[in-house]
């Protein structure tokens, strides 16, 4: 199921688009839990390590597909961890008590 | 063989539901009510991918993988419970491991494909490591400048623009040599090494002022290497996260970039924030007028509008919840407070908002400068705590001034400033400061936090 190059090139054009579109609308109050959102999602590099040392094509790509592995779920956990933390910090004005 | 190709297609099918999953994610974003639906919709895109991938008809052994994932979280959960004054470095580091996995599955892959490597598939590998490797090292160097382990001012010499180039376009001229020479593969370590170097050289000279421009353009490199991954594996689920991821750093950085008022290019190359002595020399003699905590209470206590204005040098002193306190026991006396946040304080973009988030300050009290700038002159006080550069009148009126043309908070144009500074010193610019000499400004001398707490004594001693 290898799709041609110029598939993936419309996609990652069209991703690119829809990636400003909605970061735009994104508040500056959320921009420091946004990065560490799309931190974490990046992590999704993770499934590339996980196929590498999976395969055990060789002693070099399983070790280095290891310590990949360590590092992005590391950003994985940590990221949505923190992200949390952080958006659950974001609270509304209470009513001013008398 | 039919479950071969059947597995293939569930895991194409669950690629595509996690993409979905990732752009609602960041959908959900736009404001806090929704956000927290975003983080879940991430986590079970992330799941689902993880698991999909697991059913690779390739995997024959999942022992190592195990063991990464579990290294991986156990590294993972301690990073994600720092405090938020740690944010802005924790998130460098972060993209450094990001670029890290990328580099490292990128050089994997090619060891195991050369020397047979397709000139297309060869020119996004190439892409991947010297993105991946640069953003490591980079990510790293600004990791360490934020924790303060390196030193905050630029480090600059001569000619350093020249060598950056240089590097840059010998990392380029050997991967060009590569895509046209399969079997030279003895040049794939000086690509990634190259881009390591230059990783360094770019980011030391940086300041600690521009560091929120320079995280997000890291953040951009990360997820764009992270696309030219999934273009080398052909997997479009990472070609989506990487593009989205991409954006969102290229679009914060053009945001932080404007609200300094500097390009790109200037940020990168132009060494801002060496401290200019000669600016500073010959004002010590000008007068400013100071005042105290109880003085500081009845001006505050008297108000109806207040405006505080939190910098970085608040977080520093870890001023924040004495500072929810003024705002609780002033709101109490019928006093509007609200708080005008630059988009550039604190060390990375909107890091002022969640410092006062984690303190308990309501998040629609924090209006964005755009917003709040034309409210300055019907505001009785504007309260400066930690913040110099980015209250400069010289922004606006001084075409000499090295930050001539940034976008600053009008303070100087409320009826009352009060500046709580622990001296005169300059701030991230190196300049000096005019508002601090207006008739209408006054200084508060002292460390942030014992100041708020000493004005907050005072408004609750009965007045």
């Amino acid at each position: 199921m290898s799709s041609n190059v110029i598939d993936l090139l419309f996609i990652f054009m069209l991703a690119c688009f829809i990636g400003f579109e909605v970061i735009r609308h994104v508040s500056p109050l959320l921009h420091t839990p946004l990065m560490s959102l799309t931190n974490a999602l990046d992590a999704i590099a993770v499934v590339g390590a996980i196929v590498l040392v999976g395969e055990r094509k060789s002693t070099f790509a399983t070790v280095l597909g290891v310590i990949a592995i360590v590092a992005a779920t590391s950003n994985v956990v940590g990221g949505f961890f923190i992200t949390d933390r952080m958006l659950k910090m974001f609270k509304s004005s209470r009513p001013t008590k008398p | 063989m039919n479950e071969f190709a059947g597995s293939q297609y569930v895991i194409e099918v669950i690629y595509l539901v996690a993409s979905a999953l990732f752009i609602f994610s960041l959908k959900w974003m736009s404001s806090p009510a929704t956000a927290r639906h975003g983080i879940w919709a991430g986590e079970i895109g992330m799941v689902l991918a993880i698991a999909g991938t697991l059913l690779h008809r390739g995997i024959v052994d999942w022992k190592w993988i195990a063991v990464g994932l579990v290294l991986g979280s156990g590294i993972g959960i301690p990073l994600g419970m720092v405090q938020m004054t740690a944010v802005p470095q924790r998130t460098a580091l972060s993209h450094a491991f990001g670029a890290l996995c990328v580099t490292l599955v990128g050089t994997a892959e090619f060891y195991l494909r050369t020397p047979d490597v397709p000139k297309f598939m060869m020119s996004v590998l190439s892409a991947e490591v010297i993105l991946g490797g640069l953003t490591f090292t980079g990510s790293l160097m600004a990791a360490g400048k934020l924790q303060e382990i390196l030193p905050q001012r630029p480090i600059t010499y001569k000619g350093q623009n020249l060598v950056n180039f240089l590097l840059f376009a010998a990392a380029v001229g050997s991967a060009v040599y590569l895509v046209l020479h399969p079997e030279a593969k003895q040049f794939f370590p000086l690509i990634v090494g190259i881009s390591l170097i230059f990783g360094v050289l770019l980011v030391i000279p940086i300041g600690g002022a521009d560091m929120p421009t320079v995280i997000s353009l890291l953040n951009g490199y990360a997820g764009l290497s992270a696309a030219a991954m999934g273009f080398v594996l052909n997997n479009k689920l990472l070609i989506i996260a990487g593009a989205l991821d991409g954006s969102s750093g290229l679009i914060l950085s053009v945001i932080m970039s404007k609200a300094m008022n500097r390009s790109f290019t200037n940020v990168l190359f132009g060494a801002f924030g060496q401290v200019q002595v000669s600016a500073a020399g010959g004002q010590e003699a000008k007068p400013v007028r100071s005042a105290t905590a109880e003085e500081a209470a009845a001006i505050l206590s008297a108000a109806n509008k207040v405006v505080i204005v939190p910098g970085y040098g608040m977080a520093v002193a870890q001023a924040q919840h004495k500072v929810r306190e003024l705002y609780d026991i002033l709101s109490k006396k019928g006093v509007e407070v609200r708080f005008a946040i630059h988009p550039v304080a604190g060390r990375m973009p909107g890091h002022m908002n969640v410092l006062l988030a984690e303190a308990d300050i309501p998040y629609d009290r924090l209006i964005e400068m755009d917003e709040i700038n034309g409210d300055f002159p019907q505001t009785d006080v504007a309260l400066v705590i930690g913040a110099n550069d980015v209250t400069n009148p010289a922004a606006r009126n001084d075409a000499s001034s090295p930050i001539y043309g940034m976008p600053i908070l009008d303070v100087d144009k409320a009826h009352t400033v009060m500046v709580i500074k622990r001296g005169m010193s300059p701030g991230f610019a190196g300049i000096d400061n005019p508002l601090y000499y207006l008739d209408n400004n006054l200084m508060l001398f002292g460390d942030a936090k014992q100041f708020v707490g000493a004005i907050v004594r005072e408004l609750s001693g009965g007045h």
